[in-house]
């Protein structure tokens, strides 16, 4: 593709993904007292999480069955309250593992 | 905590976010390169926009020659969920941020430097946000490149398995909170029965996934905090 095509294209969309981001960042300044927004905002990033994860981990690998046994690992550490890193590092491990076994069967 | 130590907490906590990242952005670069971008358009692209699914969506608009109006309503769309983000944010900065270190952090708002960053207890600084976003963004750089020169040589199978990193450093965010607190659970069964429902109704199954996020989130919320309103700092609220 050309620089000529490419380079509105890139400015377009950079200029907009980071408008979304900084806005509401300058436009609220104050601290919110509304215990409405508060509790809404407790909860919002974990809503966020679990819609992103459910059902899109499960076709984030190879095969579904391994994506599973991912979710598995991951769910067991997550619950032993593991550090980010070990239950990332550890569920792939295992979906690694479970592809190299579906393969040699 | 002292600047230093602060800097060196976000750091370690962003590493599993770099390692995840550079899988993802790997598969981003592999797909920037067969759709017809050059490995420089690949990484000019990462590095200004830092957005996973709003950079899968801009490719097949740029190559397929898409007006810039459809471009800039697609990454809207894609990437409104930052805007709530960084409402969130906005209360969990503390008072030392000045306007160019906001500037700064608000360039790497993704979702998993928003999660990180609010499951920390209390307010957090700018020497923490620094070392949160600093090898995420570098993550996702050297992924992109790494994918657009070398994507070819790695099996398959690697690079699959690093395809769960990110979902499984969701599940490592989510659960601890959800065994903690009922209502947080309630929650987060709310949002996944919603997402599920977006994703296996027919007629629902054609809304695009920008809005699925938006609309199943602020839905499970809204509905979590009129039932189970957070009354003071110590429930946890940000």
């Amino acid at each position: 593709m050309s620089y000529a095509s490419f380079l509105p294209y890139l400015l377009v969309m950079a200029l907009v993904t980071y408008a979304v981001r900084v806005l509401p960042l300058l436009l609220v300044k104050n601290k919110i007292e509304n215990t409405f927004i508060l509790s809404f905002l407790h909860y919002m990033p974990y809503a966020v999480l679990s819609v992103m994860t459910v059902p899109a981990v499960f076709s984030a690998t190879g095969n579904v069955i391994s994506a599973a046994v991912g979710v598995a690992v991951a769910l067991v550490l997550a619950c032993f309250k593991r550090s980010l890193l070990l239950v990332a590092a550890s569920a792939s491990a295992a979906v690694l593992v479970t592809e190299l076994i579906m393969q040699w069967l | 905590m002292n600047r230093q130590s602060s800097f060196w907490q976000g750091f370690k906590d962003g590493l599993p976010i770099c390692f995840g990242y550079l899988s993802v952005a790997f598969a981003f670069g592999i797909f920037a390169l067969s759709s017809g971008l050059n490995s420089l358009q690949a990484l000019l692209i990462s590095m200004s926009n830092v957005t996973s699914a709003g950079q899968l969506a801009a490719v097949p608009i740029m190559v397929s020659g898409g007006t810039l109006l459809e471009l800039a309503a697609s990454q809207f769309v894609i990437n409104l969920r930052y805007s709530l983000m960084s409402v969130s944010l906005s209360q969990k900065f503390d008072r030392s941020f000045r306007l160019p270190q906001k500037l700064l952090c608000a360039f790497v708002v993704t979702d998993e430097v928003f999660a990180v960053a609010s499951s920390r207890e209390g307010e957090v600084d700018a020497h923490y946000m620094f070392g949160l976003i600093l090898t995420p963004y570098l993550g996702w750089s050297v992924g992109t490149i790494l994918g657009a020169v070398a994507g070819n040589l790695l099996p398959a199978v690697v690079i699959s398995a690093l395809g769960i990193a990110i979902y499984a450093m969701f599940i490592a965010i989510v659960i601890p909170a959800a065994r903690e607190n009922t209502k947080t659970l309630f929650c987060v069964v709310l949002a996944v029965g919603l997402s599920l429902a977006f994703h296996f109704i027919p007629l629902l199954s054609k809304v695009p996934s920008g809005f699925v996020v938006i609309i199943c989130a602020v839905l499970a919320s809204t509905v979590a905090a009129l039932l189970f309103p957070i009354q003071s700092k110590k429930e946890g609220a940000p």
